[in-house]
């Protein structure tokens, strides 16, 4: 497992399939950008700009799409994905508390990554998942009634 | 056509159907305010500031897209519409600097006239964050600044970009309160495919887009003793100019702006008409011999630098279509420091050579790196309409009892079919004047070609001209441009001659025109310019005395040695994004110089 | 497969659910032990518990005649992992991997139920079954009918519990005029926040003339608070496939789309492999169950925008555009997707449609009240005993909700409010609790059913800071596009925020409810009218909190940091 690329260098062949199935189709540019994003971890500049010139949409719109969604990542990411539900459930169950520790512990204000790319941090607007509040996931897995106190424990878990 | 009955503030009228509350409205002497509404361009209902109540509607409706309906009930102007207007305007206000006095379209703003209009008299909101810093303003274009700290995102620019241009190099970037109008990963707009064409700082509401104001440059050439400081005039300016002294557009005031330019000091005031007259004999010449000789074709102009920037990123591969003349401009701008320099002996290095357009893509075609043929750059700096009017404004020019005055030799005089060449369809229609004559030999029965005038977006003519049936068609705004491009790439398109102008209405709607520039001013600007060509004495560029004289003293001949070093050029396959691959740097190939 | 086939798989897959539904089975299984898999029971560990006990099931060679299947949601997630016994319905809470053995031993070979894994109300007393408990007593569940009772993507197990008979009902017995009418007469109000009624919008497509029509299926649930949707996607994918495609065919339309928020992995996951398995019986694609009806669905995944479950914004984001909204008329039913008429709905309501296809409008009508129809799911969150989800006929009071199913606010505290239908609704204090909650009830208190999330606050929860927080959230989803929403927000938050830091001044409070009623007036779509909506409530209801922060400079609740005495501003 190399830190260095993530870009799965051997997908181009994925991408072409993906530009060539929605040549000329302006519709289809969330799914292209979704697929990218699967590809490379994130929004790398020049593949963008092939997704403008292959769907025939001005590469402002492309990037006001990037923008838009808060899914979509212009910069590489970490290696593990955090995020912390801040729906209101969670929220009142003591949320902001959890996320000022894992602010604490990674260095980093929410929404950004660390420096060794080894966490993203992220606030997520409702995971759905209520009834187990404060939730929080990390790539996917999820962490219920989450306290300040466990942070650091959960976190020793991904390297 | 069927209609609908409704009633606005108590009053009962009938509407045509498919009108909106706004058009409603005004039947009744109401003109809602709006600030992103642009019929037809720009129909969003963003802004908020163009609400009324709408009987049984939930909540406030947007005049500007609610279509009426059968017994429609509404009130424009009850207090929770009153107190919402106000409201939106004060939110808006609070994330919009407070510095109306140094702004340029101070005075000429739709955000400070609503403000005034509605009696906003403060902000109550105690330091609101603002969306932007002063580091965002994006200076790089030598075109166009954008000042996004002004920008009220009613994204009338991105639209015109968009719908009319076809190009789209702004979007909406961001979302919520961070929301902004930018080029993608916020490059700058000289970094990207910005044909520079300046309709966007026509239809700006405020001053977040406006043009580069470049007058500080001239103020310090004029005030400079070792510069001899010449200024050219472009076709359109002198139906538009008197509108920065809140005269009626379309007034023709070419005596007046001559006289204006010698109160500012130029040393020399000189006609870019001339080089327009210039131009048709080179480029009608250049058409006959691609007619004659089997050259490219369809010919296209190359008067219009937003359109030629447009080509070379958006169909490199089309660029031998171009003709190869200079525009008007950069032809003026080679003389004056050749021909202009020998027969006054006067120094080139110490001439300073200004240009008064009505656009703002011409300040970026000066800087083009291929139009030095002088020797030095042929223009040195361009000013718009706009900035010709602060510059007057600041020595206290009095426009209504300022004199008439002459243009200067040897680059003065100019005919009607130069004056045209500020409306779409009036560079070709002063081409076959003289094609015409040139090739029949013969005096053209009538010299009006009017198929190829007026607002329409794409012009077609067919004229016999002698045994030849010449196709021309007129295009003007780069989204019409591009239909006819795409008809040359199909093979479709079995046209001679092309004239494209790169905006609405031709260079007398230019983006560097007076505000505003809409409809119904350029149409009134239009009937300004085919009054000043009725006018002159001569209306054919080939009779002009002093393009004769030219040739006699100076080029020799049409597409002549001289001609091709100083009066044509070639073109830079640019690419939308990136340089394309397979073209060569430059087209056409051959060197003219 | 066409009808007959489809009677025929109905019957021989009824077989091996009967024990669930009380019959009596053909197979030789004793008991079924249905394992929650709802997200809540997964992330607490339910999959131990599942292994040990297919472990102990293995050990004590019962696996014939025990059957364990695991389902989605069964609504309690606070007591998770939770597993249900039938044909009984024994219901044990919060099952550890430990507790296996005991529950092969003593309940699946000695008949005897583990009492202490059962449910303890809150007056002591043990309800053993589902059906004694008071937490499902008093619902009614339509839209959630399959949850937690069957494999969440097994066909069959669909088709068993009565699936695709409203399709073929629908194709037929009835004109697509005739489907549309049931709807409408059903009363079903949409489900997603603002209550359209849903006939009227399906007669709206289907009177337009068009050569395309579109299904659309609004997945994106986003009220911080409301997790129904995911629950029905999630555990009960086919109730929404096969309601669509009713809905194609009542419509006229042969194409769907279901936008499912990026949030919710698993019912992308589970809608995919529904979707393919439709597919492959033929329940998707052409000549459904041997008609000319054809109809298929695409998913599309959200990339992270709440302002996308505002219907035209979703439009847009299925166009690949920024989620913007626009304004209407034209209504999506007119001009949608890709500007054709479109039918809308979100994912709840579509669960509620077959059941009123098959059963009839006046089934569905007789439940509720007389202007709020049929039943609607509740997400109970926050200070509540029993998190969970929860279906009810609309008409039960809030007590019922927070008291008997909810088991009131833990930790001895005080109830002091349900926020309702989140960002864009409000709060009912302890006043109205004997409010019967409907969508005209709750809209006179200044609040709205909205999605159907409900959060209890208790007396330790700050009204100020919860107003705050909301705000917070529109602000940071508010599109951008119209001035109203894109500033106001930010300015109302503001003001908030200098009120919860003690730097609040009295005119504040006025300045906040002229911007909070100007927003709602003017802001374009639904999101910006409604988001001040958590201000104006709270301010409604506890404005003694909001002048105690700014004149005393205190927080009643202790939640918000104030300067300390004598550092006024």
């Amino acid at each position: 497992m190399g830190a260095e690329c993530k870009c799965n260098c051997n997908q181009e062949g994925k991408l072409d399939a993906l530009f060539a199935q929605y040549k000329g189709n302006p519709n289809g540019l969330i799914v292209v950008m979704a697929g990218i994003q699967e590809i490379h971890g994130y929004l790398p500049k020049d593949t963008l700009v092939q997704a403008a010139e292959a769907l025939g949409v001005p590469l402002s719109d492309v990037y006001g799409v990037a923008t838009f969604y808060a899914a979509f990542s212009l910069r590489p990411r970490g290696r593990h994905s955090v995020n912390l539900c801040l729906g209101t459930a969670c929220y009142v169950k003591g949320a902001p508390e959890v996320q000022v520790m894992l602010e604490k512990e990674m260095g980093i204000k929410a929404g950004n990554t660390t420096e060794d790319r080894r966490f993203s941090l992220d606030l997520v607007r409702c995971l759905g998942a209520c009834g187990i509040a404060p939730v929080m996931t990390v790539n996917g897995e999820v962490f219920p009634r989450m306290t300040a106190e466990k942070v650091s424990e959960v976190l020793a878990k991904y390297e | 056509m069927a209609t609908v009955t409704l009633t606005i503030d108590n009053v009962k009228l009938e509407v045509e159907q498919g009108s909106t509350i706004l058009d409603a409205a005004k039947k009744i002497g109401i003109n809602i305010p709006t600030l992103c509404y642009m019929k037809e361009i720009n129909v969003i209902g963003a802004c908020r500031i163009c609400v009324v109540e709408v009987q049984g509607a939930r909540a406030l409706q947007a005049a500007c897209v609610t279509p009426v309906t059968e017994g429609m009930v509404v009130k424009t102007n009850s207090a929770v519409v009153r107190a919402s207007r106000k409201m939106t305007l004060e939110l808006i206000q609070s994330n919009h600097p407070q510095e109306c006095n140094t702004c340029l379209r101070n005075n000429n703003c739709e955000l400070q006239a609503l403000s005034e209009a509605m009696g906003l008299k403060e902000v109550r909101f105690v330091r609101p964050a603002q969306s932007h810093k002063k580091d965002d303003i994006d200076n790089s274009s030598p075109s166009i600044v954008r000042d996004p700290r002004k920008c009220i995102l009613c994204r009338r620019c991105v639209a015109v970009c968009e719908k009319v241009q076809g190009i789209k190099c702004i979007s909406t970037i961001n979302r919520g309160f961070e929301t902004i109008v930018a080029p993608p990963f916020n490059q700058g707009l000289n970094d990207v495919n910005c044909a520079m064409c300046g309709q966007c700082t026509l239809v700006c509401p405020t001053g977040a887009i406006t043009e580069v104001d470049d007058t500080g440059k001239v103020w310090r050439a004029l005030d400079d003793s070792t510069k001899h400081v010449v200024v050219q005039t472009a076709p359109a300016v002198r139906v538009a100019i008197a509108e920065e002294f809140g005269m009626e557009p379309g007034t023709v005031s070419t005596g007046k702006l001559v006289a204006a330019l010698r109160r500012l000091g130029f040393d020399s005031v000189m006609d870019t008409d001339f080089t327009a007259d210039l131009t048709i004999i080179e480029e009608g010449n250049e058409f006959i011999k691609r007619v004659t000789e089997g050259g490219v074709l369809p010919m296209i102009t190359s008067c219009s630098p937003g359109w030629i920037k447009y080509i070379e990123m958006y169909y490199p591969d089309l660029l031998a279509h171009l003709s190869t003349c200079k525009s008007p401009q950069q032809m003026f701008g080679a003389l004056a420091k050749s021909f202009y320099a020998e027969k006054k002996g006067i120094d080139p290095a110490t001439i300073y050579s200004v240009s008064i357009m009505p656009c703002t893509a011409k300040k970026f075609e000066a800087g083009r790196d291929e139009l030095k043929d002088s020797g030095y750059q042929d223009v040195d700096v361009v000013l718009t309409t706009r900035e010709l009017g602060r510059m007057l404004r600041e020595i206290g020019v009095d426009w209504e009892s300022l004199a008439e005055e002459e243009y200067d030799a040897p680059m003065g005089l100019s005919t009607g079919a130069a004056v045209i060449f500020g409306a779409t369809g009036g560079v070709m229609e002063a081409a076959v004047r003289t094609v015409y004559e040139v090739l029949t030999k013969e005096a053209m029965p009538n010299i009006n070609l009017t198929p190829v005038r007026g607002m329409e977006g794409i012009k077609e003519a067919t004229l016999k001209v002698g045994d030849l049936d010449v196709k021309v068609a007129v295009a003007h705004t780069l989204g019409n441009a591009r239909k006819l491009l795409d008809k040359i790439r199909a093979g479709e398109a079995d046209y001679h001659f092309i004239e494209i102008m790169c905006c609405p209405g031709g260079c007398i709607g230019g983006g560097g025109q007076p505000i505003p520039t809409n409809l119904e001013v350029r149409l009134k600007r239009i009937a300004g310019i085919y009054k000043a060509d009725e006018e002159l004495p001569i209306r054919k560029s080939h009779e002009n005395p002093a393009i004769k004289a030219v040739y006699e003293e100076f080029l020799v001949e049409p597409l002549g040695e001289k001609s091709h070093k100083l009066l044509h050029t070639h073109y830079v396959p640019r690419g939308v994004y990136r340089k394309p691959e397979g073209l060569p740097d430059r087209i056409p190939s051959e060197d003219h110089h | 497969m066409n009808f007959t086939e489809l009677e025929l798989l109905r019957a021989t897959a009824k077989e091996t659910i009967k024990l669930r539904l009380g019959e009596e089975p053909s197979d030789n299984y004793k008991y079924h032990v249905l394992v929650c898999g709802g997200t809540g029971c997964i992330s607490i560990g339910c999959k131990n518990t599942l292994e040990s006990l297919q472990e102990s099931i293995t050990k004590n060679n019962l696996q014939d005649q025990v059957k364990v299947v695991v389902t989605g949601c069964m609504g309690t997630c606070e007591m998770g992992p939770v597993i249900t016994v039938f044909p009984e319905g024994y219901y044990y809470c919060r099952v550890q991997p430990e507790d296996a053995d005991d529950i092969v031993s003593t309940h699946l070979m000695g008949g005897k139920i583990v009492e202490r894994l059962c449910y303890h109300a809150a007056d002591g007393s043990v309800q053993p079954r589902k059906n004694d408990m008071t937490f499902f007593k008093k619902q009614k569940r339509n839209a959630l009918r399959n949850c937690g009772l069957i494999n969440q993507t097994s066909i069959e197990e669909y088709i068993a519990m009565d699936g695709y008979k409203a399709l073929a009902k629908a194709l037929k017995q009835m004109t697509p005029q005739q489907v549309v009418d049931e709807v409408k007469k059903s009363g079903l109000r949409g489900r997603g926040g603002a209550g359209f009624p849903t006939g009227v919008k399906w007669q709206f497509v289907l009177d337009q003339q068009s050569d395309q029509k579109y299904i659309v299926c609004n997945g994106d649930e986003g009220d911080p608070g409301a997790f129904m949707d995911r629950s029905v996607l999630e555990d009960d994918p086919y109730s929404v496939i096969e309601a669509m495609t009713v809905g194609g065919y009542a419509v006229g339309a042969s194409k769907g789309f279901a936008y499912i928020r990026l949030e919710y992995p698993r019912a992308i996951d589970h809608f995919n492999k529904a979707l393919e398995r439709s597919r492959e019986i033929g329940l998707l694609g052409n000549n459904i169950l041997g008609t000319d009806f054809c109809f298929d669905i695409e998913i599309r995944v959200g990339a992270g925008a709440f302002v996308c479950g505002e219907e035209t914004a979703l439009l847009a984001s299925i166009e690949g555009r920024r989620g913007e909204p626009r304004p209407r008329p034209p209504f999506p039913a007119v001009s949608g997707l890709f500007n054709k008429p479109t039918i809308i709905n979100n994912v709840e309501s579509w669960a509620s449609i077959c059941p009123i296809i098959v059963n009839g409008a006046e089934w569905y009508a007789s439940m509720g009240t007389e202007k709020s129809k049929g039943t609607k799911v509740f997400t109970l969150a926050g200070k509540i005993t029993n998190t969970g989800l929860v279906e009810i006929p609309l008409g039960l009071t809030l007590r019922e909700m927070v008291e008997d199913i909810g088991g009131g606010v833990p930790d001895g505290k005080a109830f002091k409010a349900a926020q309702t239908g989140g960002p864009s609704g409000g709060c009912i204090p302890a006043a109205y609790l004997d409010t019967p909650i409907d969508y005209e009830n709750l809209a006179a208190l200044g609040s709205i059913v909205g999605s159907g999330g409900m959060i209890i606050v208790d007396e330790g929860t700050c009204m100020v800071d919860l107003a705050k927080f909301y705000l917070g959230f529109t602000q940071d989803e508010s599109c951008g596009k119209c001035t109203p929403c894109r500033i106001g927000t930010k300015r109302m938050l503001e003001i908030l925020e200098r009120i919860t830091k003690g730097l609040g001044k009295e005119e504040d409070l006025d300045l906040l409810v002229e911007l909070a009623n100007s927003v709602k007036a003017s802001a374009l779509c639904g999101l910006g009218q409604t988001a001040p909506n958590p201000i104006l409530s709270t301010l409604r209801y506890f404005r003694d909190e909001f002048e105690a922060h700014i004149k005393d400079k205190t927080c009643p609740a202790g939640v918000c940091k104030m300067p300390r005495k004598g550092l006024k501003s």
